[in-house]
């Protein structure tokens, strides 16, 4: 049976059309506060279940609880605070407010609560650090002073670029039962494909129905793979090296914290409600930096027999020439003279320097990656 | 909180626990629990009407997810 979503419910907060048309021309009536994009974010993520059991950004209550235990109040496994910051509230407690993106209203938000809290805290909690160098802490520190929590209704979506990628939480369902999968493992990345990663990928796949690649979209940090160049470069993998039956590309928009341990529990957290029964954590997962251990992420998960849904833990790959192709440190003898390990940062310097790739990336991946103007954000 | 087992058992748990990552009984217990009810639960996936699951089929085969 594929997982049934966190806490038993997949939540749908999108208004419907009636309601949207109703909440868009009585807009003048509603206290207006304005949002980023990575808010906007989440509040499509929150409408479209992509965080069940959460139907709105944490109260105060659900927001100590998920720094202190990573649980909310009912026990439910739950690392990262979602929330919504703002700074010197024009409205109170109990009112109504619409959430805008520049122009566009995103979404009405039920205001139950406005209450303080610590940046520092919050970071040492969520990040392990106060270093304002931290991307995640430094997004902390730009926060406003308050937080606010409560209940939404989705009533626009950001555009899309890649909306034939972006499957919903409900779509993944349907589209894993009608291809009969029972166990589907998860695979996140913000990387171009190289042969490790399908090493990992096919690894798993022979264990389970189907493997749901899901590529993060959204804001990145400079000298990440852009949108583009991850979506084209899968592209390129799966029509040349994918069975169509048991696998399938997807993509979330999403906007990394880059908290390490806690966020790869969130990304496990997030593939459930779409259905995966596996979640694939790999080196430093989430992580930026050397903030984290490389295997600290793997660590976490076992505070939760109770997260529901079984993270299969994979150690780095290389290519071994010995060995003759793809292999990890389980199933190669030999020493590293005879091993090429290929970090992202490795691979993103190989590439601007038109190193060979032989043996390392497929050459229909790599002909995608050179087919794009610049596959890396600027 | 405080609940009360029988004192073998608590024995038992903390001869088992020594030399794990578990610091206390308490900690070991909360872990069995949990672990417990979350097998409990009903293993059930979402309900759709015919009307949402088949809209949903339409706009995958849209999409060239589905035949
Ligand atoms: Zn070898």
């Amino acid at each position: 049976m594929v997982s049934k979503p966190h806490g038993g419910k997949l939540v749908n907060r999108v208004a419907d059309h009636e309601t949207k048309e109703k909440i868009i021309s009585e807009q003048k009536e509603y206290p207006r506060v304005r949002i980023n994009h990575g808010i906007a974010i989440d509040l499509e993520n929150i409408a479209h279940g992509l965080y069940s059991p959460l139907n709105g950004f944490l109260t105060q209550d659900e927001f100590e609880s998920v720094l202190k235990t990573m649980r909310l109040r009912n026990d439910l496994p739950w690392t990262l605070p979602i929330v919504l910051d703002v700074q010197s509230p024009h409205f109170g407690e109990g009112d109504t407010i619409l959430l805008h993106y520049e122009s566009f209203p995103i979404a009405r938000m039920h205001v139950e609560e406005i209450y303080p809290y610590k940046k520092t805290d919050l970071a040492l909690k969520v990040f392990k650090t106060d270093d304002p160098a931290h991307p995640g802490v430094s997004r902390v520190y730009s926060m406003g002073d308050r937080l606010i929590g409560g209940s939404i209704e989705l009533l626009n979506e950001l555009p899309n670029p890649f909306a034939k990628y972006t499957l919903r939480p409900i779509e993944t369902r349907v589209l894993f039962k009608e291809k009969r999968w029972k166990t589907i493992a998860a695979f996140q990345t913000r990387n171009v494909p190289h042969l490790g990663h399908e090493y990992v990928q096919k690894t798993a796949l022979t264990f389970v129905d189907g493997i749901l690649i899901n590529p993060v979209l959204g804001k990145k940090k400079i000298g990440d793979y852009t949108d583009e160049a991850i979506i084209k470069s899968y592209e390129a993998l799966f029509n040349n090296y994918y069975p169509k039956y048991t696998a399938v590309l997807t993509a979330i928009r999403y906007e990394m914290r880059y908290a390490g341990p806690r966020e790869a529990v969130h990304h496990a957290i997030m593939r459930k409600n779409l259905g995966a029964t596996h979640f694939i954590v790999g080196r430093d997962h989430a992580g930026v930096g050397n903030y984290y251990g490389p295997y600290e992420a793997w660590g976490i998960f076992d505070k939760f027999p109770d997260l529901g849904i079984t993270p299969i833990f994979v150690k780095e790959v290389f290519y071994c020439r010995k060995c003759d192709g793809m292999a990890n440190e389980k199933t190669c003898p030999h020493s590293d003279e005879f091993r090429t390990y290929l970090s992202g940062t490795k691979l993103r310097s190989m590439l601007i320097n038109g190193e060979s790739l032989n043996n390392l990336i497929r050459p229909e991946v790599l002909n995608a990656i050179k087919g794009l103007k610049n596959p890396f954000v600027d | 909180m405080k609940i009360s087992i029988p004192k073998t058992l608590y024995e038992k748990i903390k001869a088992r626990i020594e030399g794990t990552d578990f610091d206390s009984v308490s900690e070991y217990v909360t872990y069995v629990v949990r672990e417990v009810l979350a097998n409990l639960e009903e293993e059930k996936d979402i309900t759709l009407t015919k009307e949402e699951e088949d809209k949903v089929k339409e706009r995958l085969k849209a999409l060239g997810y589905i035949d």
